[in-house]
């Protein structure tokens, strides 16, 4: 079952991938794109237990690192994620999470994530990027991810859940 | 904690805390050896600099993820090229004309921009570097792009060291200089656009032919386009002057290659040298059918367009 849950959430983030960098781009606002595989991250981290959704946050930071667009410095996403992914768990579990609460938590967990990476970047000095300018990326790609969440992760959460032995059985 | 749920929710809240906190024991450990995970592998990229031990990582996972983006590219495209759908039908042989037409324009717009207008007769009858934008093109389309979230921009194209591409080979369009190969799988090939902020390309004024260096803004927006230091801080370039590259046939760019027109000049008493902001020719957020700049008579697995128009 955990194999199955995990070739499941392998194939999402790659799908989720895919769709990031060759379909969003046609309907970018200024190059910004909504950051499917942090939501699959969250969906997962608001229904499978910590542990899983922490590996997923850390892999799927890895594929953003290493597949082909991608230029930065290699394992900034992967903190980015794990961290987010960390955030997002804290999420109380041990009732159903309302609507408001996964758009609470995809927003906090989208701002933490962009604004993670943003500032690595500073820290490394790997691209020099005005405050500003990571401010816009940052609210936007914030927007962008809401936007989303009605589509993205309702069916994710639903994927999950089904698949995984909820941490809470016991 | 009692403020909400009286006696009868007690049992259940503390099974919920309990639940809670077996939950989130586990990932704290988990969560500082990720993080110095990624701690270690953001060390090695940036401690290996060029042939970072990652390098051969990032290119197994081009080779599992390019086919896939290239495919979900082309599944993509009839939607999102509606508006010319009619008119080319997507084509091969309509992409083909295109491809010819930019090299014949391109060639044009380098013979109008003074550049060789400027330059020596036997000086270029001396060099081979003469064969400027004569070289072959082989036609790629954009199948991928990253991010503004990551911070690079660099996008993936569906040609790689099957058509003949390898890293540093310059990339164009019909309208100019699109940017550079960083690195190719067999499939895919990533591409530095000239936007990004970390691109340093060496520009040519074109009437004066001063040389200076262009940077990228990191920004899609055309207007905000690049910044163009001269090296010669006397020189002040004129509105309206064109940049063209200037290199060497081995360097990543290759030289006589429009790429933009100077639309501002700053100069500051501060600093030696004069900024003026050039205005790419490309536009840069609809990028599509681009040229890879390959020497004349390569192997390829497509047809390449060749210095004189012909197809081989």
């Amino acid at each position: 079952m955990t194999q199955l849950r995990w070739l499941a959430a392998l194939g999402a983030v790659l799908l989720a991938l895919v769709v990031q960098v060759s379909l969003f781009p046609h309907l970018a606002w200024h190059g910004i794109v909504p950051n499917l595989c942090l939501l699959v991250v969250v969906a997962a981290a608001l229904t499978v237990e910590a542990p899983f959704a922490l590996v997923l946050g850390f892999t799927a930071g890895l594929v953003l690192d290493l597949a082909p667009p991608a230029d930065h410095v290699a394992g900034r996403w992967a903190l980015a994620l794990t961290i987010a992914a960390f955030l997002a768990a804290r999420v109380r579990q041990d009732v159903r999470p309302s609507a408001l609460d996964v758009v609470g938590t995809v927003a906090a967990a989208s701002f933490a994530a962009t604004s993670i990476f943003a500032l690595s970047g500073i820290l490394l000095d790997d691209p020099a990027m005005s405050v500003a300018g990571l401010l816009e990326v940052v609210l936007v790609a914030l927007v962008w991810d809401v936007l989303l969440t009605p589509f993205v992760l309702p069916p994710l959460m639903k994927l999950f859940s089904r698949l995984g032995p909820q941490w809470a059985t016991t | 904690m009692a403020a909400w749920g009286g006696h009868d929710g007690r049992e259940r809240r503390w099974k919920g805390l309990d639940r809670l906190e077996s939950r989130n024991r586990a990932p704290r450990s988990l969560l500082v050896a990720l993080v110095l995970a990624s701690i270690t592998l953001i060390t090695l990229d940036v401690s290996g600099g060029g042939d970072s031990p990652l390098e051969p990582a990032r290119r197994v996972v081009g080779e599992a993820l390019g086919p896939a983006e290239s495919a979900a590219a082309t599944a993509v495209r009839p939607f999102t090229a509606v508006p010319d759908w009619f008119r080319s039908k997507g084509d091969l042989a309509e992409e083909v004309r295109e491809l010819e037409a930019s090299n014949a324009e391109l060639r044009g717009q380098v013979e109008l921009a003074g550049f060789d207008r400027n330059r020596l007769e036997q000086y270029d009858g001396l060099t081979a570097a003469a064969a400027d934008l004569g070289s072959a093109l082989v036609p790629a389309r954009v199948v991928a792009m990253g991010p503004r979230q990551s911070q690079s921009l660099t996008v993936t194209i569906d040609a790689g060291s099957a058509a003949g591409l390898g890293p540093d080979m310059t990339v164009v369009n019909d309208d100019g200089l699109v940017g550079r190969v960083l690195r190719v799988t067999r499939s895919t090939a990533t591409v530095l656009l000239v936007i990004d902020p970390d691109s340093t390309v060496g520009g040519r004024v074109g009437s004066s032919m001063e040389i200076g260096f262009v940077t990228g803004s990191g920004s899609l927006d055309q207007e905000t386009g690049l910044d163009l230091r001269l090296v010669d801080d006397a020189s002040v370039p004129a509105r309206g002057d064109t940049v063209v590259t200037w290199g060497s046939t081995t360097g990543p760019y290759a030289p006589g290659v429009p790429i933009g027109t100077i639309t501002d000049v700053y100069s500051s008493l501060r600093e030696a040298s004069q900024r003026a902001v050039v205005k790419p020719f490309v536009d840069f957020s609809a990028l599509d059918v681009v040229g890879v700049m390959v020497p004349s008579g390569s192997e390829s697995d497509r047809a390449v367009i060749e210095a004189d128009g012909s197809l081989r």
